[in-house]
């Protein structure tokens, strides 16, 4: 089989890759386009690690296709900080060590920025909640949940 | 691997029906890549239907029912308020699958198809009456979910059939389901036990229920013997307790990494009274 | 080793800065393991063995290797010989033997055979073109059956000299350990608790599946990176296993996607270097999650029989354990320090442990924050929960009055320095959380956690700018948070700021050797390595300021980031900053740099104890943690909310441990649950906050009173919650993970 001729979007930039249809967007991303934030920690969309959004969706980019991604608007966490002006998400993941190893952050950033962007006003368990498929091996989610909450009343307030 | 994006269900038919080896159809994607990066499951023509007119689309009907195409996502499901007061246990147990994440990708009919007998979204489909239109190489024919899984990982699509909507009934007066699920932890795993309730009142009284389970038998049940257990009763003490023994009574589940027998037998009885009252609070229209 | 000058008050010790790596993380930029490529880069893929055990007759790799995009075939001939000993005396041979099957494939998942070719797709196809064939033999995965007399052999003559004559050669060591008089004991107790407890094994389970990209030519010369908690270790054995010199393969390690004792050995590294020297070419490899899973150390499994005798005042009169660990198909399981570690918190008069090392058709074992000590704990602290709840003692009193302290010779030999147990027994009873009201179905463990800490050969250097930055190499991977820590220690030192330290991990060739980050070693021994690296340089510094005032270099002592004179007879001169003097060090004997070569070795021992409620539901079993509090001593706390991010970490894992997480074997030996879907580590959506209490009770050993906070955390978390959902269900649980279904079979069972 050929390979397909991809032309999409990611992170505002416009792209286009060849790939074979078994290649998941995320083997595109990392090994095509050199955007090696995402990460494949599963494989099977149960880690979250890989999370991008596709037209404004939050998805595991390990369960689509490469080849379903033409014509489609990407976000990666490459994409979140604007210039050289970090989100405040990023800020406040640094501020409150919300990270200890960092292979789960930039999935969770993704993750996280699309449920502020959604729900500006989170409770603790829709956070908990809409967060459950970001695996954090390290921190037991405390800190990433404080900084996540922190950063939604920031934003509420500055808003 | 053969990868086809056809512009309409015929032409999707036609490509499987004429398609050799193993053809799988593409929605959400959710098991197929899953299978396909395990090497479980690896197809020798893949057929993404997303690329056909108006498969993401949730419509009402005139008649009070839905249609829904087969790319609807369980997070459009979700956003959906006024499916959502319809149905709330069919779009909760869509909800319940996986993350987040899978939410902006899974289906109903991929959830269907995979034929898993521990799928969310079949018993609260199954109990709220819901039906399916198979595209085929002789065309159209309406389906009740039921009917279509067969066993574990198979269903009663032949050779060039695709599912190619949802119908979901109207709700009606006084009407509520629920769909509860066994799970050891609060997310991201598959069911060990799922019960759907679907049910209507005639002031206290339940005049019409269907109750299925799942992931206690090979394919998702439909139990009448449940359904019997809690009509013409106003879900007193007495009912409750002989559909939570007809849900165990109609257990054959198996041993596995997941759950005992005698773990998903009690467990059944205990999630079918729990969804009951859910879904009798909403028929009063209660909060649940 | 001596320790001049400790230090007790601190201006950048114990702040919170921001990560100086934090940048990176934060927007995908720092590079893990699979992040990387280079030119003519090839993938590789491993093949592995369906079977738990059985005889390799033939591998025909002729069709692969005839495959136009297959670059190169291994299987262990392509691997040095290394000579097999006993026990752990043969380790190179043990993990080449795991790296790579011999003549048998040992579990499901042990690799037989790998490829390189021009994509990751063509290597993952290319495998199913290896015919191997199989003579499956017995197999038995289950620690108790792998001792019995007629079970499967898995090896014979791997035992060492430890073992008893008479066991099943599967037993491959043997520890035995304690002091007074047991059977004396027992006879002044007043109740006797005698049990059996069980624990599965568990994965570590970090996010980051094992990667790397080696390259090594015919000219016995390599490079190598690698994601690795020890980038010496991985080179040493590499070299080992390929048959090269050590020194002429460099390693580097990546960022580490997390590690937690499983990063502490290789795996796929080896391999990639046999295939990169086999095709001439670069080689990554990637692990599936699912090979993790298989191929990788968990934890070991245990069995474990407990006696312990207790006074009605809440004495031990005697404690004995017998503690049987499965550890994979090679020496390893972590059976001495199960042992050692299961009654540590204690000070008894009367104490008998032994432990086993077992194999069984299972992957080998790794290290996972605190080897071995969590199984005995929870264990140990079950029954003397048990004891309490039967004595109507407060759980807290009771271990308070057993407690060890300073001077107490431990279970496992030698006295204790200066220690904190009853420092965090003492918070953790005047903690809100001990006394706060239960709900109806709620209940409350308590538990006490015991760990060594390990210091470990360390190299740090430390090099001045001219503009007075300073760069600091270490060679301990930061796998959360350790560059830090490094530079608040540094800064403390220097006297300049934390943000003008650059705080490198070194790669092998630039740093002399580093042992693993493991041992909860880091913060204490780089720690300990970084302080006097800093030192000498400072003394040089004090050496170029006195030179420049004509006095003596005694005559100048470092204060606030300045050479001073040391006080008014040395001359009355201007503080000379470190800048200032680092300006001119061109002009005025050259570079400014300090070193640390040695083996700290007064790492100091570590105590925990965590309090945790349960919620059970009794009509599924379902259990919910509703609070937990983590208490435990860090010595001194260098970075605070790092160490709290450690405890939090540890305890979840524990919750993990305690509640779902297992190894789940069919019946033919192979493993069920690969993926994360069903080997169920918390989600977000299952845990509380995690509360933490930092006490601070110094370590002698360390200039600034550091104990390492790593692995302690995971100690207490299994018997704590064993005992609140214990209480909490009305009935005692004995086998972990206490799953649904065990709780409400155990609940039936209790009527």
């Amino acid at each position: 089989m050929s390979k397909f001729h991809v032309s999409t979007t990611v992170n505002g930039d416009a792209v286009d890759y060849l790939c074979d249809p078994r290649e998941t967007l995320l083997d595109c991303l990392r090994d095509k386009l050199n955007l090696t934030g995402a990460k494949e920690g599963c494989g099977t969309g149960d880690c979250g690690a890989c999370s991008v959004t596709v037209d404004g969706r939050l998805v595991c980019s390990c369960l689509m296709l490469g080849v379903e991604a033409d014509g489609k608007q990407i976000e990666t966490v490459e994409g979140i900080a604007e210039g050289d002006v970090l989100h405040p998400l990023q800020k406040k993941f640094i501020e409150h060590a919300a990270l200890q190893c960092g292979i789960c952050t930039p999935g969770i950033l993704v993750a996280a920025k699309s449920l502020l962007e959604k729900n500006p006003n989170p409770t603790e368990e829709e956070a908990r909640y809409w967060l459950a498929g970001n695996l954090c091996r390290c921190t037991g989610y405390d800190k990433i949940i404080r900084a996540v909450m922190e950063t939604a009343e920031e934003l509420r307030e500055a808003s | 691997m053969d990868y086809h994006s056809p512009a309409s269900f015929a032409e999707a038919s036609a490509l499987a029906a004429n398609a050799t080896g193993i053809t799988r159809f593409l929605a959400g994607g959710t098991d197929v890549l899953v299978q396909l990066r395990s090497e479980l499951v690896t197809p020798d023509t893949l057929i993404d239907i997303k690329k056909i007119d108006g498969v993401r689309d949730i419509n009402s009907n005139a008649d009070g029912s839905w249609t829904l195409g087969v790319a609807a996502t369980g997070a459009d499901m979700s956003e959906h308020l006024e499916l959502g007061r319809d149905w709330p246990g069919v779009v909760e147990a869509m909800d319940l699958i996986g993350s987040t994440q899978v939410q902006g990708r899974a289906t109903l009919t991929g959830n269907l198809c995979n034929g898993s007998p521990a799928a969310d979204s079949v018993p609260a489909m199954v109990a709220a009456g819901v039906t399916v239109t198979v595209t085929g190489p002789d065309g159209d024919r309406e389906v009740a979910v039921e009917d279509i899984p067969t066993g574990p990982g198979r269903t009663s699509l032949a050779k060039g059939e695709l599912i190619s909507a949802v119908h979901i009934p109207a709700r009606g007066d006084n009407g509520g389901d629920a769909y509860l699920r066994f799970i050891p932890r609060t997310e991201m795993d598959i069911a060990v036990v799922g019960v759907g309730v679907s049910l209507r009142l005639d002031g206290d009284t339940v005049t019409e229920a269907r109750v299925s389970l799942g992931a206690v038998a090979p394919t998702v049940l439909l139990v009448e013997d449940c359904a019997k257990a809690i009509i013409g009763s106003a879900l007193d003490d007495v009912s409750l307790d002989a559909l939570a023994a007809a849900a165990s009574a109609a257990c054959n589940p198996i041993d596995d990494k997941r759950g005992t027998i005698e773990f998903r037998t009690e467990v059944a009885g205990v999630l079918a009274k729990r969804a009951a009252k859910i879904a009798y609070a909403r028929a009063k229209g209660e909060e649940a | 080793m001596a320790l001049d000058d400790r230090k007790t008050q601190f201006t950048f010790v114990g702040t919170r800065p921001d990560r100086p790596d934090g940048l990176d993380k934060v927007t995908g930029r720092a590079k893990f393991g699979a992040d990387v490529s280079a030119p003519g880069m090839l993938h590789g893929a491993i093949l592995r063995s369906p079977h738990a055990h059985a005889r390799i007759v033939k591998i025909d790799t002729s069709q692969a290797e005839a495959h136009k995009d297959v670059k190169a075939v291994v299987t262990r001939a392509d691997f040095a010989e290394v000579p097999f000993k006993p026990g752990l005396e043969g380790e190179f041979w043990n993990v080449l033997e795991n790296v790579m099957a011999g003549e048998k494939a040992l579990y499901d998942g042990h690799a037989v055979a790998a490829v390189a070719a021009t994509s990751a797709l063509a290597a993952r196809d290319a495998l199913k073109l290896i015919e191997v064939e199989y003579e499956v033999l017995p197999h038995v995965t289950d620690v108790d059956k792998a001792m019995e007399p007629d079970a499967p052999v898995l090896r014979e003559g791997a035992a060492d000299y430890s073992v008893p004559e008479g066991m099943h050669p599967n037993v491959v060591r043997y520890h035995e350990s304690g002091h007074g008089d047991v059977e004396a004991g027992f006879a002044e107790a007043d109740l006797i608790i005698e049990d059996s407890f069980v624990t599965e094994a568990t994965h570590q389970g970090y996010i980051e599946p094992h990667a790397c990209l080696g390259m090594l030519g015919n000219d016995g010369k390599g490079e190598l990176w690698c994601t690795t908690q020890g980038h010496w270790i991985a080179q040493k054995t590499c070299a080992a296993l390929l048959g090269i010199e050590t020194s002429q393969l460099r390693v580097t390690a990546s960022e580490i996607g997390g590690g937690f004792g499983g990063k502490t050995t290789v795996f796929i590294e080896p391999v990639a270097l046999a295939l990169s020297r086999k095709a001439n070419r670069p080689v990554k490899l990637v692990m599936t999650r699912s090979e993790v899973f298989r191929a990788t150390g968990p934890t070991s499994s245990a069995s474990m029989d407990i006696k312990i005798g207790m006074k009605k005042d809440g004495t031990i009169s005697a404690a004995q354990g017998v503690f049987r660990l499965q550890g994979g198909a090679f020496p390893g399981a972590p059976g001495d320090m199960t042992a050692m570690c299961a009654f540590a918190p204690y000070n008894l008069t009367n104490v008998s442990q032994i432990g086993y090392d077992v194999m069984a058709n299972r992957p080998k074992q790794a290290a996972y924050r605190a080897p071995g000590a969590p199984m005995g704990a929870f264990a140990v602290e079950s029954v003397i929960d048990e004891l309490c709840k039967k004595l109507g003692l407060d759980p807290i009193e009771v271990r308070l009055k057993n407690a060890a302290h300073e001077g107490t010779k431990a279970s496992y030999g030698p006295t204790y320095e200066r220690i904190g147990l009853v420092e965090t027994l003492e918070a953790a009873k005047a903690h809100p959380h001990y006394s706060a009201p239960l709900k109806p179905g709620q209940g409350r463990g308590i538990s006490c956690g015991f760990w060594f800490n390990h210091g470990g050969e360390t190299s740090v250097s430390l090099a001045l700018s001219e503009d007075g930055s300073a760069q600091l190499m270490v060679g301990t991977p930061d796998i959360g948070g350790s560059r830090a820590s490094m530079a608040l220690m540094a800064a403390e030192v220097l006297g300049i700021p934390y943000e003008n330290i650059r705080v490198t991990v070194a790669d092998t060739a630039t740093l002399g050797y580093n042992d693993v980050s493991h041992g909860s070693r880091v913060t204490y021994a780089s720690g300990l390595a970084t302080i006097k690296a800093a030192k000498h340089a400072v003394e040089k510094l004090c050496e170029r300021a006195a030179a420049s005032w004509g006095i003596p270099a005694d005559a100048v002592k470092w204060e606030n980031g300045c050479a001073v004179p040391s006080g008014p007879n040395a001359g009355d001169f201007d503080p000379r900053p470190l800048a200032d003097i680092t300006a001119h060090m061109g002009q005025t004997g050259g570079p400014i740099s300090g070193h640390f070569e040695a083996t700290p070795e007064g790492a100091g021992v570590s105590f925990g104890t965590h309090i945790v409620d349960a919620e059970v539901d009794p009509e599924t079993g379902k259990t919910a943690i509703t609070r937990y509090t983590v208490i435990q001593d860090a010595g001194k706390a260098i970075h605070p909310t790092y160490v709290e991010g450690q405890y939090q970490g540890g305890a979840a894992q524990g919750i993990g441990w305690a509640l779902n997480e297992e190894y789940i074997y069919g019946e033919d030996g192979r493993l069920q649950n690969s993926i994360f879907l069903d080997y169920r580590i918390p989600v977000a959506s299952d845990l509380p906050m995690i509360d933490t209490v930092i006490v601070e009770v110094p370590n002698p050993g360390h200039p600034f009173g550091v104990r390492g906070v790593g692995e302690t955390g995971i100690v207490p978390p299994l018997a704590a919650i064993a005992n609140a959902v214990s209480h909490a269900a009305g009935v005692r649980m004995k086998q972990l993970p206490m799953s649904p279904p065990r709780i409400l079979a155990a609940l039936k069972d209790n009527g």
